[in-house]
């Protein structure tokens, strides 16, 4: 059976690559630093389970040591230049969406038919995990295909890849150090203290008013963590699942969807949400830092309103 | 009675945050802090938080696809996106940053939201388009106009990006919003989710572009 660790292994070569290739750049005066981190990475999926919990602890803490403390930095590995293309744009025309195409609709179709077809029966793959196993598949088939039509070096997918990663950085593993975080602030009882907190200013039995602080709970909260991805398993254990799933009866798929996404009203309205609101302030050379926070406000706000009115809607039809 | 002292972890990373430390060590910190104070002992916090992030790995997977995206635009996927956006007759700064919504909208909704962002095609083409569609209809603009065209081509950005992406099954928050809940026993399909992310994109769409358009009458209203 294909399990998710065949998705960790592919996973993990490729950050195993990036570390490789780190290494070996000798224009980037941080090489070590960052083949270190994408090393520990690459060392997490190929190895995690067999490090045990403070193995993978103290893996944790060289992740958030060599990213905190400023070892890692920005490559430039070889790639095609502006001019060069412009040309590609030109030569292959449209025909050139169709490769980046071909990850998600893998994804879809490989979904549907595994679920909907006697294709699901056979027991090929792990439960539920078929999306992310056809999202691996269209990887590789997308790569087999721009190999075939465009012939890049062998070596390019590595370096293009390292090229995106490395631009994105630390920021990369950060979702994964958050939703850890939320399983200690659980396991501590933050979401204990928040609930009986939140819990103090809900009137008893008004549904309503229980979706209404869920929703404003969710964003005022991620506005504080600066990440939606740090607040749902908190808002989750003090409100979402034990008053609107199981005290009154809520879909939980309503609940976790439009839950996360009042969660991302905050985003829009946070300085702790640095990468999307304070980096393009200073990209675009805004003379105000919070300029992109206050040009979202008037959409946030109203939209957080309509998130909550969707979820008393749809959750409790 | 419930013990309130774990908030001090919410706190530390408020403040984390409110200093500029890198949040790779905020988020070190407060989660240490948070376990110490709920009375584990050292190893154990380690042992808890390397657990956990090693039970959180799924979302290192959705990097797996930055190769590919890599290798297109080794051949010129960006400019592409840009020659389709150029083709349009009749921009507007609203009516630009309204398609740019929609196409970031769509690309985020099919698992494409990292092929544009703020480096990518916010700074070199959707800003200068922006700025130059306000200019070409309303004459030069103020600083502080100037400033709005281009805080508001960033802000169409990230309201496309958030309130499309989760239409996308294979998203690190819908895999998030997975895993949390099967905690509690509500094992649920990716698709499930993704499916009742598209009321909200619909409405984050309206309540945007309403905005767009009401930003260009007032570019328009300006006194020259």
């Amino acid at each position: 059976m294909i399990t998710l660790h065949w998705l960790y292994f592919v996973a993990g070569m490729m950050f195993a690559m990036f570390a490789l290739l780190s290494a070996l750049d000798r224009g980037n005066p941080k090489r070590f630093g960052n083949a270190a981190f994408w090393g520990l990475m690459a060392l997490s999926l190929l190895g995690g389970d067999l490090i045990g919990d403070v193995g993978n602890g103290l893996l944790v803490l060289g992740l958030a040591g060599l990213a905190g403390f400023g070892f890692i930095g920005r490559s430039h590995p070889p790639t095609t230049g502006e001019e060069e293309r412009a040309r590609w744009s030109d030569r292959l025309g449209n025909r050139l969406f169709l490769p980046a195409l071909i990850i998600p609709v893998t994804a879809l179709v490989g979904t549907l038919l595994y679920n909907y077809t006697p294709l699901g029966e056979a027991g090929w793959i792990e439960p539920k995990r078929e999306t992310y196993v056809f999202l691996g598949l269209g990887v590789l088939l997308a790569l087999a295909a721009i190999f075939a039509w465009l012939r890049p070096p062998a070596i390019a997918p590595f370096q293009e890849g390292r090229r995106l990663i490395d631009a994105i950085g630390w920021a990369a593993v950060l979702p994964q150090m958050l939703a850890s975080l939320g399983v200690l602030f659980a396991a501590a009882g933050v979401g204990d203290a928040i609930g009986s907190l939140t819990q103090m200013v809900i009137p008893e039995g008004s549904v309503f008013l229980t979706v209404a602080v869920f929703g404003l709970g969710m964003a005022v909260f991620t506005m504080v963590m600066g990440n939606a991805f740090a607040a749902f398993p908190v808002m989750a254990a003090a409100i979402g699942v034990p008053l609107l799933i199981q005290g009154y009866g809520g879909d939980p798929a309503v609940v976790g969807a439009i839950g996360m996404l009042a969660g991302f009203c905050g985003t829009l309205m946070t300085p702790m949400a640095a990468n999307f609101n304070l980096v393009p302030a200073a990209l675009l050379e805004l003379k105000d830092q919070y300029g992109v926070i206050r040009a979202q406000v008037a959409t946030a706000l109203p939209l957080l309103v309509i998130n909550i009115l969707l979820i008393y809607w749809l959750a409790f039809r | 009675m419930i013990n309130y002292w774990p908030l001090i972890g919410i706190l530390l990373v408020v403040i984390g945050f409110a200093l500029k430390f890198n949040p790779m060590l905020v988020v070190t910190v407060s989660a240490i802090a948070t376990g110490l104070i709920a009375g584990m002992d050292p190893l154990e916090v380690i042992g808890t938080f390397g657990k956990a992030f090693n039970d959180n790995r799924i979302i290192a997977i959705v990097w797996i696809v930055l190769p590919v995206i890599g290798l297109l635009e080794r051949f010129g996927l960006q400019q592409r996106a840009a020659a389709v956006i150029r083709s349009m007759k009749n921009a507007t700064t609203g009516r630009l940053l309204i398609l740019y919504l929609i196409y970031r909208q769509i690309t985020a909704a099919i698992g494409l939201h990292s092929t544009a962002g703020h480096p990518q095609t916010v700074r070199p083409l959707v800003a200068p388009m922006a700025l130059a569609a306000a200019e070409k209809q309303h004459g030069k603009l103020s600083e502080d106009e100037a400033e709005t065209v281009k805080a508001y081509s960033a802000a169409t950005d990230n309201v496309g990006l958030f309130f499309g992406e989760d239409i996308f099954f294979a998203i690190g928050s819908i895999v998030l919003i997975q895993q949390i809940l099967a905690t509690y026993g509500y094992n649920l399909a990716p698709l499930e989710l993704a499916l009742w992310a598209i009321p909200s994109a619909i409405a984050a769409f309206l309540i945007h572009s309403a905005r767009l358009l009401m930003f260009d009458r007032k570019l328009g209203r300006r006194e020259p």
